[in-house]
């Protein structure tokens, strides 16, 4: 068993603060690890590692553009540079300079964005980052991650950090259940089968991958076995687990808070597209925006709690 | 190691600049497109800083102690590339490949391909953000390099241009020296019909900098606000050095048409003309 009883998460922490947790840990030994911040600093969680390390922290006010830039610049010398914002604002504003400034000078920056999908809830449409996997996922040199939890959430920071050149770190503003364990393994290019299935493969990232867990319990009841797989890493894919359970299942589903369109569930239909051809479902938002509710509220209205992605699964096996 | 001498004979470093604009007139016939006005004008400039100003090793690109040379404005490639060329970082015969399938030269500059070369740029306006990112990590680590950094005058239409200098005045960043190269042309036209950047000056200052002002053809000008830029330790420095697009071609000058077309053989041939005479006037000063 990679991870604990889904029905007895070990805790419920929102994974922005596992990023933030780790950061300020491996800064103890890391001296070349800086952090910078664009005036939100506590909500991204980077106060642990400001507090620890202020001479390698710099806060560069509401300005997002420069943000990726003074890190590449940073990076340029030698250092390992994070910028942590909100995925709205970064890669939402400083898409060109992310483009340029890190990924074509390949520095060593890695973009921290919290606040990502549809789980910040009452802030409304214009805070919920459903775009960014699309933003990022294109560009030459980047690694895209979005960890499922708090747990993950740190192994894919020591990852990133431990990995040469720029990273995308996808998190969550709301408190998950903590499922994973300190023993189930992240690694940059593998994905983890959490469940075993025949009958449809659940690909999921980010808070997703719960809510297909105790999905895949529901369908079970109802004589269908549903396969469990976490994309924590969405670039690199990991090709082999994902042709593996095509050819096993038949039927793969992907599920994200993101847009149907550019997101993971797209890099899985690319790859299978084009290496074997599966059928395949692609759940997410539908070309909308999102609108200010509860995380469990919208999750609901958007059929991406465990209930709606059980119903749509059911809907398309037909 | 070594360390690149300076050359202090301002008719030395004329002569350089001449040598670098035959060079840019030369790669830009062959290339058959590229910016030129600008590539010409700022050779003064960059004869001064490479073969005077700048701590740096043609023979170690990469050594730590060098001082960062930053150009956020990297459509000026071709005198970018003449000027390293010329200071050794790579064969001269290079430079008859810029913008050609497979060249180290490619259209706008790109880090890691040519040595010599710190950032990519192209995109307007990144590059003082991250020239201000080098000087934040010298001051912390109170290394003894300093950061320069070369922009156009038409990104500072670019709100991140603002945010930087915002930034670096944050940090009192006394070992960051920016030019600014002040020609008032940019695509569409004037800069002050484009969109006013003027009173220039006083909007740096209010911004907390050190400004100096300065005829960027004027080569001992250029060595001596850099000087003086190095003396200024709690706050950054600009340089705003006013340049004639095209200079010293007289059918170039002054003229946004040249902004961002390459000349034919004829006109090439013309400015080269132009350009030997001006040296045989150097040649004759004291």
């Amino acid at each position: 068993m990679i991870i604990s009883d889904i029905t007895k998460p070990s805790d419920f922490k929102p994974t922005r603060e596992g990023v933030g947790i780790a950061l300020a840990e491996l800064g103890e030994k890391n001296k070349d690890l800086w952090v910078l911040c664009a005036d939100v600093t506590e909500s991204t969680r980077m106060h642990h590692f400001a507090e620890k390390f202020p001479k390698r922290f710099v806060e560069v006010g509401v300005a997002e553009q420069n943000l990726a830039g003074t890190a590449a610049g940073i990076a340029a010398t030698g250092k390992t540079a994070v910028i942590s914002a909100y995925a709205v604002f970064s890669p939402g504003r400083n898409w060109d300079q992310i483009r340029v400034s890190i990924c074509y000078n390949n520095v060593d920056v890695k973009i921290h964005a919290s606040h990502s999908g549809l789980n910040v809830g009452p802030d409304g449409a214009s805070h919920q980052a459903l775009e960014d996997i699309a933003l990022v996922r294109s560009l030459p040199n980047m690694v895209v991650l979005s960890p499922c939890d708090y747990l993950q959430a740190k192994k894919a920071t020591y990852a990133a950090i431990a990995h040469k050149g720029p990273v995308y770190i996808r998190t969550a503003r709301e408190k998950s259940a903590v499922f994973t364990t300190e023993e189930t393994p992240f690694e940059i290019g593998k994905a983890n089968v959490y469940r075993d299935g025949d009958d449809v493969a659940i690909m999921a990232h980010g808070l997703m991958v719960y809510e297909s867990l105790l999905a895949a319990e529901k369908l079970k009841a109802e004589g269908i076995s549903a396969a469990v797989i976490d994309i924590a890493s969405i670039k690199p894919l990991d090709r082999d687990t994902i042709i593996k359970y095509a050819k096993k299942t038949g039927f793969v589903f992907t599920v994200e808070e993101h847009q149907v369109y550019g997101g993971m569930g797209s890099a899985v239909a690319e790859l299978l597209s084009q290496n074997y051809p599966t059928k395949m479902y692609i759940h997410g938002v539908y070309d909308t925006f999102g609108e200010s509710g509860s995380m469990k509220e919208l999750f609901r209205k958007y059929e991406l709690d465990a209930d709606g992605i059980a119903k749509k699964i059911k809907s398309v096996l037909k | 190691m070594a360390l690149f001498k300076k050359i202090t004979s301002i008719k030395k470093l004329k002569l350089i600049a001449n040598t670098i604009r035959q060079d840019v007139v030369k790669m830009l016939l062959e290339a058959g497109s590229g910016h030129t006005a600008a590539s010409l004008s700022l050779a003064d400039i960059f004869a001064a800083l490479y073969f005077n100003i700048l701590y740096h090793d043609p023979e170690n690109p990469n050594w730590e102690g060098r001082d960062r040379f930053i150009v956020s404005n990297g459509h000026i490639a071709p005198v970018i590339y003449a000027t390293l060329a010329n200071a050794g970082y790579f064969p001269k015969e290079e430079l008859s490949t810029l913008r050609k399938l497979g060249s180290r030269l490619q259209g706008h500059p790109h880090r890691g391909t040519l040595p010599g070369i710190e950032n990519s740029s192209g995109p307007l306006g990144q590059g003082l953000s991250q020239a201000v990112g080098m000087a934040i990590v010298a001051k912390t680590e109170k290394k003894k390099w300093r950061v320069y950094c070369l922009i156009s005058d038409g990104e500072l239409q670019e709100g991140q241009t603002w945010e930087a200098i915002m930034l670096a005045n944050k940090h009192r960043l006394g070992n960051l020296t920016v030019i600014v190269d002040r020609n008032n042309i940019q695509i569409d036209g004037y800069t002050e019909e484009v969109m006013p950047l003027e009173p220039l000056a006083e909007k740096f200052r209010a911004f907390g900098w050190n400004v100096i002002d300065i005829d960027g053809h004027n080569i001992k000008k250029i060595i001596d606000a850099c000087e003086e830029s190095k003396a200024v330790f709690e706050r950054p420095t600009v340089i705003i050095a006013h340049t004639v697009p095209g200079k010293p071609i007289s059918f170039m000058e002054f003229l946004s048409e040249w902004h961002g077309k390459s000349p034919g053989k004829e006109q090439a041939e013309n400015a080269l003309a132009e350009l030997e005479r001006e040296r045989k006037l150097i040649m004759e000063e004291d």
